[in-house]
């Protein structure tokens, strides 16, 4: 099938200043390349704090502007330009942010949902996407501080979803829930999937990454190292990076060995 | 842009040049500030007189930079001891908490409800007026705001895992005051020290144009810029204009100077 | 509900024991004044043509000889009772001196903080949303410029310009010399506040505008409005950025007081516009120690009720605090 998103030797790169006149070039991202295919889940796999959130924004074109981006972003078919992906995003593609700092702290949930849209269209949307989520029309009310880390979560997700969005950016969605609600968060995606959208799902965690990923990149030093289907991952046979193999075998049913890594 | 950092050590030692010159340009032109001459008096700015003279005939870009030196030693003295303090109670009351925190900050707010003016007007009344009157209203009453700062940064410091190592390593209060958190807080407090100066100058100022600073037979900005006004009406503007001018140059390459250090401190504009 | 009353209350007090500290401060310092208010009221000529119970007489007046902590008590004890005692330089209760100039100084005070607040905000906000550009370093090079002029200074400059060359606006005073106060028309009164009051509104801007910028690119900077556009979303500037500034403006705006009440002082000179700061002038000048202690006492007390009046507001503005409050 046709990708809904490729991306092909994606590199960003930074200039900073340090103590004094030094200046360093930082470059979280070097060499990513990755496909994500309508009706799948693609997960990108790499530590947490390696960079990998920076794929995201580089995809809506939101890094901050002293950002260098190098590479190729097709969504589509077609180049991803900024103009391209401003017309785009909130539509077509929507990102799912990781937590609830990214909902503004002075607005009511609803209104954020909305867009400041009030036609009654919107708002019945508005209301049946967060009932699909499992949460009441006075989550509408609420202010961000309100809400628990699960319903944030949940909020976040209603909030891409509320214009059938074609394709679906996950950046770590799962830190800080318990085990039972990150299951269930990811099992929303799956849903999504189904649904014929494409998600790419970027996690630090491999095991929950499996339980809907249809495909996994490995992320590490600022490349992709390893482009696996994620049913490889079942028996560990045929993995082999170094640092795939590591991954597998920290997994808790592999013995949670972390040596090598 | 890695020339932001090169450039604002070039505007800062730029600042520190003209500081000197003007210091001793003011002291050799001591003399010529004060010389009375009635064949000359009330000129408008010329080439022999470029800023005018006053109705006593004295050269007023003499005054002009005889008062900027002036302005300059006080606003010097008043930003340092300013600071020290700020430093030394911010310090004190992060480090020390309890009753020593409680106090200190209600001191800061005390200070702050009295508006700056009115406070240096009181404390140099205390102190019979002149220089030292001015000198200490200025210094006491500048020294919240960087107090504010250096205990928030005293309070995150505390926090850091090499410091708290350090303290159960059983590494003296002192020691570890003096050989870790000050170089910390260096940065900061030179950049609020400088940040300061400006300020310190305009109260100055301020203070001795309102007639509780500096004496009027002394050639000071605020005593010249009060002067002048008597004399405003028969259009003579030259005597307000140039020395104005003059302290405002002085202040802003401060302010500028104080600005873009503070900026390189500040880790988020790093990147602009 | 209980809560707010509870955050209230403990303001007051707080205040309280503040302008308690105020006062004392105020009145250590004027004590341990070594002028002497005789000398500088009466004059060391006149003092030394009096008669020794002329000069007694003239001491239990400005009460030479009653010990500080006295004076300090039967001081405090009347201003518990509203009264302020009597002004040495006006010969009247000091609060009818407080009140009279206070009333000539409110209309400049106000409409310099609320210009200068607007104005600030205005400023800021365009300065942080064009970070960076033209725009940007302008008003930022202005604001620069700005703090660093002194206000008295920008005072002469505009009396120069409009009152000397140009003669279209007076050159000082609240009303006209000679003529009774009541009979001049309200035209009249407000030419002669507009210069004082410009003044003392530019010499505002530069420090709400600058810290504004500031809170703008902090706002800018957030995950949230990194999310907004993201989300393909509309008009960000006044759906978050204003939201989000609103609130730290509106404490700039009530911390700014101190700074508009410290600069009347200095304008009011300049103009001599018969207000309040002008009066602390006169006061601190003629060693007026009941009035100067009133003044410093009246102004921390605006002061102060403009920061409970941003820690009431605040609450009331911002959901977490209200419903934080509500929940707790």
């Amino acid at each position: 099938m046709e990708p809904i998103l490729s991306v092909d030797h994606l590199s960003v790169s930074f200039t900073r200043y340090g103590r004094g006149l030094s200046r360093t070039e930082l470059n979280p991202i070097r060499d990513l390349s990755l496909r994500v295919e309508p009706g799948q889940v693609a997960a990108v796999v790499g530590e947490s704090g390696s960079g990998k959130s920076l794929l995201a924004h580089a995809i809506f074109h939101i890094l901050p502007r002293n950002a260098r981006v190098a590479g190729d972003i097709r969504y589509d078919g077609a180049p991803l330009t900024r103009e391209r992906a401003e017309s785009l995003r909130g539509r077509e593609i929507s990102l799912i942010p990781q937590g609830v700092t990214w909902l503004d702290p002075m607005m009511k949930v609803g209104d954020q949902l909305r867009r400041g849209r009030r036609d009654p269209d919107t708002r019945t949307r508005c209301r049946q996407v967060l009932e699909r989520y499992g949460l009441g029309p006075e989550t509408e009310g609420l202010y961000p501080f309100q809400l628990s880390g699960g319903m944030a979560r949940r909020v976040l997700i209603a909030s891409a979803v509320m214009e059938g969005p074609r394709l679906i950016v996950a950046d770590e969605p799962t830190p800080g829930l318990d085990a039972r609600t990150a299951v269930r968060v990811l099992g929303h995606f799956r849903e999504l999937a189904e649904e014929g959208a494409g998600v790419l799902l970027i996690t630090h965690d491999l095991e929950l990454a499996l339980t809907v990923a249809g495909t996994v990149s490995v992320f590490l030093d600022g490349q992709t190292v390893d482009h696996l289907p994620a049913a490889r991952f079942q028996s560990g046979q045929g993995l082999t990076h170094p640092y795939t193999r590591a991954l597998w075998r920290a997994m808790p049913k592999n013995g949670m060995e972390v040596s090598g890594l | 842009m890695s020339n932001r950092r090169k450039s604002t050590l070039i505007w800062l030692s730029l600042s520190g040049v003209l500081l000197c010159a003007v210091v001793l340009a003011g002291a050799l032109l001591g003399e010529r500030a004060i010389t009375a001459d009635f064949t000359r008096k009330n000129l408008p700015p010329c080439p022999a007189f470029p800023f005018g003279t006053d109705w006593m005939g004295r050269d007023m870009l003499a005054r002009t930079v005889a008062g900027l030196s002036l302005s300059i030693r006080v606003g010097a003295l008043t930003a340092l001891a300013s600071a020290v303090l700020a430093l030394a109670l911010g310090t004190a009351s992060a480090a020390l908490g309890g009753w020593v925190d409680g106090a200190v900050s209600w001191t800061i707010d005390l200070v702050m409800g009295i508006p700056h003016i009115l406070l240096i007007i009181l404390i140099s009344i205390a102190c019979g007026r002149g220089l030292w009157g001015v000198t200490a209203g200025v210094a006491l009453s500048h020294w919240p705001a960087l107090a504010r700062l250096v205990r928030g940064e005293v309070l995150q410091l505390r926090e850091a895992p090499w410091l708290r190592m350090s303290r159960r390593l059983g590494v003296p209060p002192g020691r570890l005051l003096w050989n870790h958190l000050l170089p910390h807080l260096l940065p900061q407090f030179l950049t609020g020290l400088i940040l300061q100066f400006p300020h310190a100058i305009l109260h100055e100022a301020g203070v001795t144009f309102l007639g509780f600073g500096l004496s009027p037979e002394q050639p000071a900005i605020g005593v010249i810029l009060s002067e002048s006004m008597g004399y405003l009406a028969a259009g003579r503007w030259w005597l307000a204009l140039f020395p104005g001018l003059a302290l405002v140059g002085v202040v802003a390459l401060f302010a500028l100077v104080g600005e873009r250090l503070r900026l390189l401190l500040a880790p988020a504009s790093a990147q602009e | 509900m209980s809560h707010r009353l509870q955050f209230t209350v403990k303001k007051l007090i707080r205040m309280a024991l503040l302008l308690l500290g105020v006062s004392l401060t105020a009145f250590l310092l004027m004590d341990a004044s070594p002028l002497d208010p005789l000398q500088t009221n009466v004059g060391q000529a006149a003092l030394g043509a009096m008669s020794p119970e002329q000069v007694a007489r003239l001491e239990a007046y400005w009460g030479v000889n009653t010990p500080a902590a006295e004076r300090y008590l039967s001081w405090l004890g009347g201003a518990l009772r509203g009264d302020l005692g009597v002004s040495l330089l006006y010969r009247r209760p000091v609060l009818e001196v407080i009140g009279q100039r206070l009333s000539a100084s409110l209309g400049l005070l106000i409409f310099a903080w609320a210009l200068s607040g607007a104005l600030g905000l205005a400023l800021g906000i365009l300065a942080g949303a064009s970070r960076g550009r033209w725009t940007d370093r302008l008003i930022r090079g202005g604001c620069l410029l700005l703090s660093s002029t002194p206000a008295f200074w920008l005072a002469l400059l505009l009396l120069i310009v409009f009152s000397v060359w140009l003669r279209v606006l007076p050159i000082g005073l609240a009303v006209p010399i000679g003529a009774a106060a009541d009979s001049v028309t309200l035209l009249e009164r407000l030419r002669h506040a507009l210069l004082p009051a410009v003044t003392l509104s530019i010499t505002g801007v530069s420090g709400i505008a600058l810290h504004t910028r500031e809170k703008v690119v902090d706002v800018l900077d957030s995950d949230y409005i990194l999310f907004a556009r993201a989300r393909g979303e509309e008009r960000i500037l006044r759906r978050h950025v204003l939201r989000n500034v609103a609130l730290p403006a509106l404490t700039l705006q009530f911390a700014s007081i101190g700074e508009i009440i410290g600069g009347s002082v200095l304008v009011e000179q300049v103009f001599s516009y018969p207000g309040l700061g002008q009066a602390a002038v006169s006061a601190g000048l003629g060693g007026d120690m009941p009035l100067l202690l009133g003044i410093t006492v009246t102004t921390a007390a605006i002061v102060f009720g403009g920061n409970l009046a941003a820690d009431l507001l605040y609450g009331v503005v911002d959901p977490r605090i209200r419903r934080g409050a509500a929940r707790g």
